[in-house]
């Protein structure tokens, strides 16, 4: 196996705040990789760094074996990564399937000529967009709210929302930042049933999740972090018997 | 599906259609024909405008600046030195939109009030060199601007012209044409909205985060929909210079950009039509309050206070929804 996602000692300060610290760690192609920790741990901060969205300080990220530090978030996209966010990103300026529609952009390469004045070729491309937005909605259980208006739908739906425009890109790798904050039992459970149909599909799936029972029961591996540094990384059972893990943050 | 969006669609180009057909059955003189085509080409350059402010999200207080850019350039060419009317203007409009691109590129970085005084400052550049450029914008006094000459064929508001018979004045034509041109304008800023590309513009305003983490380059669409809007401006400037016949510069002015930014406030960011309602109200308005000239500007700040206040969706979005309010109580709810 060829590690798709891969940081070596990895830095990020914030002025004094040493958000992630010398934190090194590669996840394998077609896993589910957890990354967990308590509040400021520096998880978010972690995935903001693989997304493109902060430039490291310190270290390297690579993707597929390419160094990708100084990359922006487009074109980590163009490279296959997609991901949601803890603080939900959704355009509540368009429909629902408008916003899935808007994560198959880089698919979608009508010119500009193309464009205005609208010629067969747009239209081909929208249809069919459109169609994949439908089904992928209908895939992550929000099927009933194709041109509902994103400002009138109910927060778990807009979760599901962000994972279907993630997933509109045919992503090689997904990362997930907290999807079932929020959710109650039974979206949780469906959340869970998503996350496995997504790996199994050959997506590679990164998350970072509180939810123990969810995160111990479908992730292959996992990182801990704990004030920005790597406090253990193993299998799930390795991490629930990592005495290190128990004291500082199971257990606590 | 597709041809549900395109029949709505259609559907508000042909009421567009009938209501510029319809207006001159009330327009008794050439004075409100002048008015009228002034709304028209204006309102072209606030439908470009609103694909920046509106749809994007950013701001320009300097938009006139592009405006006059057009003007003058049309001025000059065909006035000055005799080139013909229609290359001018598109040369003139790429020529603004390759300006457009180079300031816009650094300034778009900017946000909120860093881009307005960005923005704010490109218009003042602009305005100040056509005041100071007296050599060939005839300077503070302005310059005269030949008849718009379709290859061959002179539109003037003094002419008289037949049609199978039927006879126009110029200023009838010209409305009828400027009401052609606001059509393309309106058909063009549709297509781009509702397009991969315009999604792309839209989630720049809904959430940069997210349009950069889906793949859309955000600080290209950001040069491109301002070189787009610079390109409105800068053609229906030419437009509105050969209309009027004579320019000063003004045109490229502050109060100007001021106007047009309120046009797109009250007439409702992000409502193609909204802004040409918002074009023809503020046009009109100084008309009715003629009494009040000196205190124009005053008025314009506070319209556009009062509609950010209390009504920030803008005027056509607002009234749409209140008579859909209407609708949907007397056929008891689906609206
Ligand atoms: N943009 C920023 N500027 C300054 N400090 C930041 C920034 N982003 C994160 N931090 C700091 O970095 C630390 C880690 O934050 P981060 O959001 O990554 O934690 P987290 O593990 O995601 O926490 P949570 O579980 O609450 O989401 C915190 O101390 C936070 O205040
Ligand atoms: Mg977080």
């Amino acid at each position: 196996m060829t590690a798709l996602v891969e940081v070596k000692g990895l830095d990020k300060a914030f002025g004094g705040v040493h958000a992630v610290e010398n934190v090194s760690f590669s996840v394998d192609a077609g896993q589910v990789y957890s990354v967990i920790g308590p509040n400021g741990a520096g998880k978010t901060t972690l995935f903001n760094l693989i997304t493109g969205l902060y430039t490291p300080t310190g270290g390297e990220i690579r993707l597929n074996g390419e160094t990708t530090n100084d990359l922006e978030p487009n074109q980590l996209a163009e490279r296959g990564m997609c991901r949601t966010f803890q603080q939900m990103q959704i355009c509540m300026n368009m429909t629902a399937i408008e916003n899935v529609m808007l994560g198959r952009h880089l698919k979608l390469k009508s010119s500009l000529f193309t464009t205005l004045f609208r010629l067969p070729g747009l239209l081909r491309d929208e249809k069919s967009a459109r169609q994949r937005a439908a089904d992928l909605m209908e895939y992550v259980g929000c099927g009933d709210y194709l041109e509902t208006e994103a400002s009138a739908m109910s927060y778990g739906a807009l979760k599901r929302l962000e994972i279907a425009r993630a997933l509109a890109a045919d992503p090689k790798v997904i990362l997930l930042d907290e999807p079932a904050a929020g959710l109650n039992a039974v979206e949780t459970a469906a959340l869970e049933q998503l996350i496995r149909r997504i790996a199994d599909e050959g997506t590679t799936v990164m998350l970072v999740e509180h939810d123990m029972k969810l995160v111990m029961g479908i992730s292959d591996h996992l990182l801990v972090l704990n004030y920005g540094r790597v406090l253990a990384e193993g299998t799930p059972s390795e991490i629930r018997n990592n005495p290190d893990v128990i004291a500082a943050y199971l257990g606590g | 599906m597709f041809d549900q969006f395109m029949k709505v669609r259609l559907r508000g180009m042909i009421v567009l259609a009938i209501i510029v057909v319809v207006i001159p059955l009330f327009l008794t003189n050439p004075f409100q024909y002048d008015l009228a085509t002034q709304i028209l080409i204006v309102g072209g350059a606030v439908v470009g405008l609103n694909l920046l402010v509106g749809f994007a999200g950013q701001i320009s207080l300097g938009h006139a600046g592009f405006f006059g850019l057009g003007a003058y350039f049309t001025g000059i060419m065909t006035g000055t030195y005799g080139w013909p009317a229609v290359p001018t203007l598109l040369l003139g409009a790429a020529v603004v939109g390759a300006i457009a691109w180079i300031v816009g590129r650094p300034i778009l970085r900017l946000k909120g009030h860093y881009l307005s005084m960005a923005t704010l400052a490109v218009g003042f550049i602009i305005a100040i060199i056509i005041n100071n450029e007296s050599q060939l914008t005839g300077g503070p006094d302005g310059m005269p601007v030949p008849a718009l000459d379709l290859f061959g064929w002179e539109l003037s508001s003094f002419g008289l012209y037949s049609f199978f018979g039927i006879e126009f004045d110029g200023y009838e034509l010209w409305y009828f044409f400027a009401g052609l041109m606001l059509l393309l304008a309106v058909w063009l800023a549709q297509n781009l909205i509702d397009s991969p590309i315009g999604r792309g513009l839209r989630a720049v305003h809904g959430s940069e985060v997210a349009a950069r983490v889906v793949g859309v380059d955000t600080a290209k669409y950001k040069s491109l929909v301002f070189v787009i809007s610079a390109v409105y401006a800068s053609i229906t400037g030419s437009l509105y210079a050969h209309f009027q016949g004579f320019i000063t510069p003004a045109v490229a002015g502050f109060d100007f950009s001021i106007i047009l930014i309120t046009m797109v406030v009250l007439g409702g960011m992000g409502s193609t039509y909204g802004v040409i309602l918002g074009a023809a109200v503020l046009t009109l308005l100084p008309q009715v309050l003629a009494d009040f000239q000196e205190l124009e500007m005053v008025m314009f700040g506070l319209i556009l206070m009062l509609t950010m206040i209390f009504m920030p969706k803008g005027l056509l979005p607002t009234l749409g929804s209140m008579a859909g309010k209407r609708f949907a109580k007397k056929t008891g709810g689906q609206p």
